[in-house]
């Protein structure tokens, strides 16, 4: 099947020139939240691109009939329905996940790439469409907060996902030079993080754009 | 149709905030069963963690809970329920209390001195990853492994969470807190000294129980002693072993007990 140039663009954008987090600066406050350890990062980045893109295509099929006046309200609701479903499926076939998204599950309410994406995309265009930009916008979202997350969870702890990745030989506690970086832990670190892709981010698409 | 009319939009919520409210309502009744066995394994679970038993390599869990399981009797509010862990009985205790950014709980087992911790589990809501949260770890629980809530006197004293080169007051035994998790660290030390007192009319009780049972006599709630040995500041007068002429031997300090026993070097 192939696919139009409008639904591919839907689904890379995101991805890169029109990232969610570099460029829009949206979902910033769960960026710092979940990114201390890699895997509620990951985790975290698979909720949230499942929920865009169930919630994309149910605003979608319904954009027809929604009236203006009350959209973000209905955009609210359908959202908060989805995350809550979700939430009690988790709750009954996925306990142990369901424990470790506990706190998670209700951010992906607040996160404003949702609504973004509903009011900015999935209220003009067709379901099909509206899929892409949803899984697009999610996998774009996902990828910084990995990428964030290995940085903290590496320096800040020695670990990649709860394994000891910095030798135990190495540190000062046992006779070594190294020091895990506390610094990393904090939320703050995740923001200079985001700053430092968001600068590298520019540099490279300003040169490909002159 | 005129989707803007405030007809239209009216009728548009109600049918909207319905059809949610149903299917939400549909969900949840569908899902509860499953969600509340789930609830009760996992309860289950921490408690055999607490016992130390190895659930990672338990085919049914739950099978294990009932074979351990004797009782639960209620102390006020608080269950205590009773445990058999090849044939020694143990007494569960629930904990709850507050850390950082939301509840911490968990499970505490004891011996049936009610004195020496045989396993501790922990729970939490919502604490740092890599922080706070770190107090679920092998690592921070085993700390309390072997500790005692009471001291030598028998006072309840709970186990306090300290950091490095703190020391707790006289008589009360100490764990090292979780670096840079201080207020969740403060936050387990505060639940373990609450929940003691929750519990202290069965902790006391239960030892003077014991010590009748075994036929012995309770020296001020903590330790059981022969009934011919007596007390001394919560010492078991027969646990020192004294020359014939009442002196004691090296290390001991029991000057004036009735000492039943003997030195063995002499």
């Amino acid at each position: 099947m192939a696919l139009s140039k409008k639904t591919k663009e839907a689904f890379l954008g995101p991805l890169n020139i029109n990232n969610p987090v570099l460029v829009q600066i949206l979902g910033i406050c769960s960026a710092l939240a979940v990114t201390v350890q890699l895997k509620p990062a990951l985790v975290m980045g698979i909720s949230v691109t499942i929920i865009v893109a169930l919630s994309n295509v149910v605003i979608s099929l319904m954009r027809k009939s929604i009236p203006m006046r009350i959209r973000i309200i209905v955009q609210l609701v359908v959202v908060a329905a989805l995350v809550t479903i979700v939430s009690e499926i988790l709750k009954a076939f996925a306990y142990d996940v369901a424990m470790q998204l506990s706190v998670y599950i209700g951010l992906i309410i607040t996160n404003c790439i949702l609504m973004g994406r509903l009011e900015a995309f999935a209220m003009t265009n067709n379901p099909l469409d509206s899929l892409m930009d949803g899984l697009g916008n999610g996998f774009g979202y996902a990828w910084i907060l990995v990428v964030v997350a290995f940085v903290r969870e590496l320096l800040g702890s020695g670990k990649l996902l709860g394994y000891q990745i910095i030798p135990d030989s190495w540190y000062v506690a046992n006779g070594g030079f190294y020091e895990n970086c506390g610094m990393m832990l904090m939320p703050a670190m995740a923001l200079i993080l985001v700053g430092c892709i968001i600068w590298a981010h520019r540099s490279i698409n300003d040169k490909e754009t002159k | 149709m005129n989707t803007d009319s405030n007809v239209y939009t009216i009728v548009y919520s109600i049918v909207l905030v319905v059809i949610v409210a149903v299917l939400l309502a549909v969900v949840n009744q569908g899902l509860k069963a499953r969600q509340e066995a789930n609830k009760l394994l996992d309860t289950q679970k921490q408690m055999l963690v607490a016992l130390n038993q190895d659930i990672d390599n338990c085919d049914d869990p739950a099978a294990l809970y009932d074979s351990l399981v004797k009782d639960t009797v209620m102390c006020g509010e608080s269950p205590v329920i009773v445990f058999e862990v090849e044939g020694q009985t143990k007494y569960m205790l629930r904990l709850h209390g507050q850390g950082l950014w939301g509840g911490i709980g968990g499970y505490m087992a004891l011996n049936d001195d009610c004195n020496t911790v045989f396993g501790i589990n922990f729970n939490h809501e919502s604490e740092t990853p890599g922080l706070g949260g770190e107090i679920v770890t092998e690592k921070f629980r085993s700390q309390f492994f072997n500790k005692h809530i009471k001291d030598a006197q028998g006072n309840l004293r709970s186990i306090a969470v300290l950091k490095e080169g703190k020391q707790a007051p006289e008589g009360q035994e100490q764990v090292d807190a979780w670096a840079g998790a201080t207020i969740t660290s403060t936050g387990v030390s505060d639940m373990l000294a609450a929940n003691m007192e929750e519990y202290r009319a069965f902790l006391m009780e239960k030892t003077e129980q014991c010590c009748a049972q075994a036929d012995k006599k309770c020296c001020t709630g903590q330790a059981c002693c022969t009934a011919d040995g007596g007390c001394k500041d919560g010492q078991c007068c027969d646990q020192c072993s004294c020359a014939k002429d009442g002196q004691c031997c090296a290390n001991c300090s029991c000057q004036d007990c009735q000492c039943q026993t003997k030195c063995k070097e002499d």
